[in-house]
């Protein structure tokens, strides 16, 4: 998975990792935090040569991991999970509350936050635990941080708080070892920053001396001339229409209409409302009140089957919680939502589910060992084409994508890119839902912006931006 | 000749749990000499059925991530059931089987309308069933076997050509559950619930009907292993079926069956209710009090799913 990769990293920098999925990146990061041990080579610390045995070694040492699925007790407060393991107690166990406040709230002070330290850990967003899991991190010592995507769940403000606690830890002298797939993040943040490529090291130079254009073409190993196709479609009719929709205290009033072949963006900050407006619309989660019609017809959604057979398909947000059956395999997670176009009756065929999953690996690119293989063995970018063919074999006339690339490599990226321009040509009416703001303005024919649940504007990617995008979602 | 792809390859993953039955098989056949004979096994299968049928109905409520802890009881309260309805001359056979039978149905049912619209765990709504059938089977039978039964319906427990009927009836229910679990529709959308129950929602399949399902398939068997249990001891005992389902459910996880759902088999079951009926059968062959016999088998119950799970993560 690694092979031959010689670097250094040093105090007080932040050392971005970019690669595709399966460049090596995390495989790296978890050799330097002691989870996985070399099998040739060596790790210098400090001048000397180490081998840490497990993740405790490591962090003995002073390297910690910051992993991309965080791992917080929900139930406990922030001080308590700050602290977990080094707890200030007295020789018969019994700890010291306030002592433990005090020093969970010096910790969190130095990342430049007041979080309440009594608050319970589930109370709190992504990215202030993220925050408190660097300040674990600080408690125990560490000079390396290891973050493995940490902004991959973040909108666009939460990322400014890290980015700020990362300034401050590298005044520390702290080590911040950092991956994304953000290029827009390496470049605002990254000192020096390393490109894998197939377990190779391609190149480590200073931020300055890449381009976005450079750094891609190293990532990819070819020039990646169009990542985003033009958008060369015309909008047909009017198929789906929504008036009124409210579902307190997420969203209210909303009401939009959708065109064949358009490919409508929703953007907006996290928490705006987007993926629950989006699941009403699927039926995932229904609204209180308002009108959803298809072709003029008004439908009665209370479930995902019922958008299904209406003709309406979605990709969810979330990928491990509501997309794929992790211990399922590829086939039969591929045929879910369309499994009875590949029965004989209430029986499964076999044959033809086996046929349509090759022809979905051949057109969609999954790279899996076979259709038996399970889901949760292949990489983001895998599993997010496996859950984009599934949604597309029932043929759905409207198509809801919600955050379709997040967390996926560039390459799959792009392939996501081209099959959202063949469906509008196609006359699919598709509904993107994407906090990268440079995808929705180079993919979408028209773009609505949702601002603490409301709709603030529509606007005509191109002709707008960036800035005003966000100057209509930033809350009043 | 059927071809099931997925019955060979969960017979694969299971070696572990063949290799210690085999082991265990061989050890009793060199040590005893009733151990291999004809009617030795035919003894351990007739053992084995009743437990069978309860583990192929658990199977379905363990795929879905869920318990049923009500199996004993239910097992009692549809023998009761049955033995009311079966006394000679009033009703036809079939009255007796479906009153027991729909009964079993029904307690599965009710437990499965308490999880999916109740929204109250499993363990909490089947611990519930479980004293409210053994209750109930106590107030119908006023606390005594009831007793004075068909022989038409205690010729259940007898032989049909060569086979035990009971073994007829486990043989049968696993054929039909492991068909319609590898190869129906409905069957991949309760693996789907198991395995990731919103992923489940969102592609569509729905929860509730497939939980519904599991548990009253679950139920209706356990009412099947009730009439069994009734004709075999020719009474409708109140009492009867004290931690059946901590048998059945220890042999559907020796057979590979994840507790949280979503993977397993019927072949790893009947692997399971196997291995238990063979330690059973040996330990009795070989003469070992009965305190004896109840810690060797929870010793190699534990050491089996021990030894599997070690194997199949290597």
């Amino acid at each position: 998975m690694l092979l031959d990769v010689s670097l250094d990293f040093r105090p007080g920098e932040v050392h971005a990792l970019m690669g595709e999925n399966g460049a090596g990146k995390s495989t790296l990061m978890k050799l330097l935090a002691g989870l996985y041990r070399p099998d040739g080579g060596e790790i210098q610390w400090r001048g000397q040569s180490v081998q840490f045995a497990n993740p405790h070694d490591a962090l003995a040492q002073g390297i910690a991991m910051v992993h991309q699925e965080l791992m917080p007790i929900p139930d406990l407060t922030v001080a308590e999970n700050l602290m977990l393991g080094m707890e200030p107690a007295n020789a018969l166990g019994w700890v010291d509350h306030a002592e433990l406040h005090r020093q969970a709230t010096t910790w969190l002070r130095q990342l430049g936050t007041d979080l309440e330290t009594s608050r319970p850990m589930r109370t709190l967003s992504v990215a202030q635990m993220q925050v408190v899991e660097i300040a674990k991190a600080l408690a125990r010592q560490a000079d390396v941080i290891l973050m493995d995507e940490p902004t991959a769940a973040l909108s666009d403000h939460e990322v400014s708080a890290l980015f700020k606690a990362i300034a401050t830890l590298r005044q520390r002298g702290v080590t911040v070892v950092y991956t994304t797939h953000k290029m827009d993040e390496v470049f605002r943040l990254a000192d020096r920053i390393s490109v894998l490529r197939d377990g190779h090291l391609v190149a480590t130079k200073a931020a300055g001396e890449f381009t976005p254009a450079s750094l891609i073409t190293q990532m990819v190993g070819r020039e990646l001339a169009q990542v985003f196709p033009p958008v060369t479609t015309t909008p047909g009719k009017v198929i789906l229409t929504v008036t009124q929709l409210t579902r307190e205290p997420a969203y209210r009033d909303i009401s939009f209409t959708l065109r064949r072949g358009e490919v409508l963006g929703l953007a907006g900050l996290m928490g705006a409302g987007r993926t629950e407006v989006v699941s009403a619309i699927y039926g995932l989660q229904p609204a209180d009140s308002g009108a959803i019609c298809l072709q003029g017809k008004p439908l009665a959604l209370t479930s995902p089957a019922d958008g299904l057979t209406a003709g309406i398909g979605m990709l969810t947000e979330d990928r491990k919680g509501s997309g794929i059956i992790p211990a399922m395999s590829v086939q039969h997670n591929l045929t879910l939502a369309a499994l009875r176009h590949y029965c004989r009756g209430a029986v499964v065929d076999a044959s033809a589910e086996k046929a349509v999953t090759r022809q979905a690996a051949a057109d969609f690119a999954i790279k899996s060992s076979g259709p038996a293989q399970a889901i949760q063995q292949l990489s983001g970018g895998n599993q997010q084409k496996v859950l984009l063919a599934r949604a597309l074999l029932a043929a759905p006339e409207v198509l809801i994508l919600d955050e379709p690339t997040r967390g996926i490599d560039i390459g799959a990226k792009a392939e996501i890119y081209a099959l959202i321009g063949r469906l509008s040509a196609q006359g699919t009416a598709v509904l993107l839902v994407s906090s990268e703001l440079p995808e929705i303005l180079a993919l979408t024919h028209r773009i609505l912006v949702l601002r603490q649940g409301e709709l603030s504007a529509e606007l005509n990617p191109r002709q707008t931006n960036q800035e005003e995008i966000l100057r209509h979602a930033m809350p009043r | 000749m059927i071809h099931f792809p997925a019955f060979d390859r969960n017979l694969r993953h299971r070696f572990g749990i063949v290799v210690v039955l085999a082991v265990i098989a061989a050890l009793l056949a060199l040590t005893t000499d009733s151990f291999a004979t004809a009617a030795n096994l035919t003894n351990v299968a007739r053992q084995v059925s009743i437990n069978g049928i309860l583990a192929v109905g658990v199977t379905f409520v363990l795929l879905t991530g869920g318990v049923d802890l009500s199996l004993g009881s239910v097992v009692a309260l549809s023998g009761v059931v049955c033995a009311l309805f079966a006394h000679p001359g009033e009703y036809s056979l079939l009255v007796p089987m479906s009153m027991g039978l729909l009964t079993g149905a029904l307690c599965g049912l009710l437990n499965g309308v308490l999880v999916t619209r109740g929204g109250i765990a499993p363990f909490i709504v089947t611990l519930g069933m479980m004293t409210v059938a053994r209750g109930l089977a106590l107030i119908l039978s006023g606390g005594k076997p009831v007793a004075n039964m068909m022989p038409a319906l205690t010729d259940l427990a007898g032989d049909l050509g060569p086979l035990p009927i009971p073994v007829l009836c486990f043989a049968t229910v696993a054929l039909l559950s492991g068909i319609f679990l590898g190869r129906f529709r409905l069957g991949r959308h309760l693996y789907a619930v198991g395995g990731n129950e919103q992923a489940a929602r969102a592609a569509g399949v729905s929860v509730t009907r497939v939980k519904l399902l599991a548990y009253g398939t679950c139920g209706l068997l356990t009412g099947l292993a009730g009439v069994v249990l009734a004709a075999r001891i020719t009474t409708g005992q109140p009492n009867a079926g004290q931690a059946y389902e901590l048998d059945a459910i220890a042999a559907v996880v020796i057979g590979g069956t994840s507790l949280s759902g979503g993977v397993g088999s019927v072949i790893g079951t009947i692997l399971g209710v196997l291995l238990i009926g063979i330690i059973n059968n040996g330990l009795d062959l070989q003469g070992v009090s009965s305190y004896y016999q109840a810690v060797i088998k929870g010793v190699i119950i534990v050491g089996a799913v021990w030894l599997d799970r070690r194997q199949s993560r290597s």
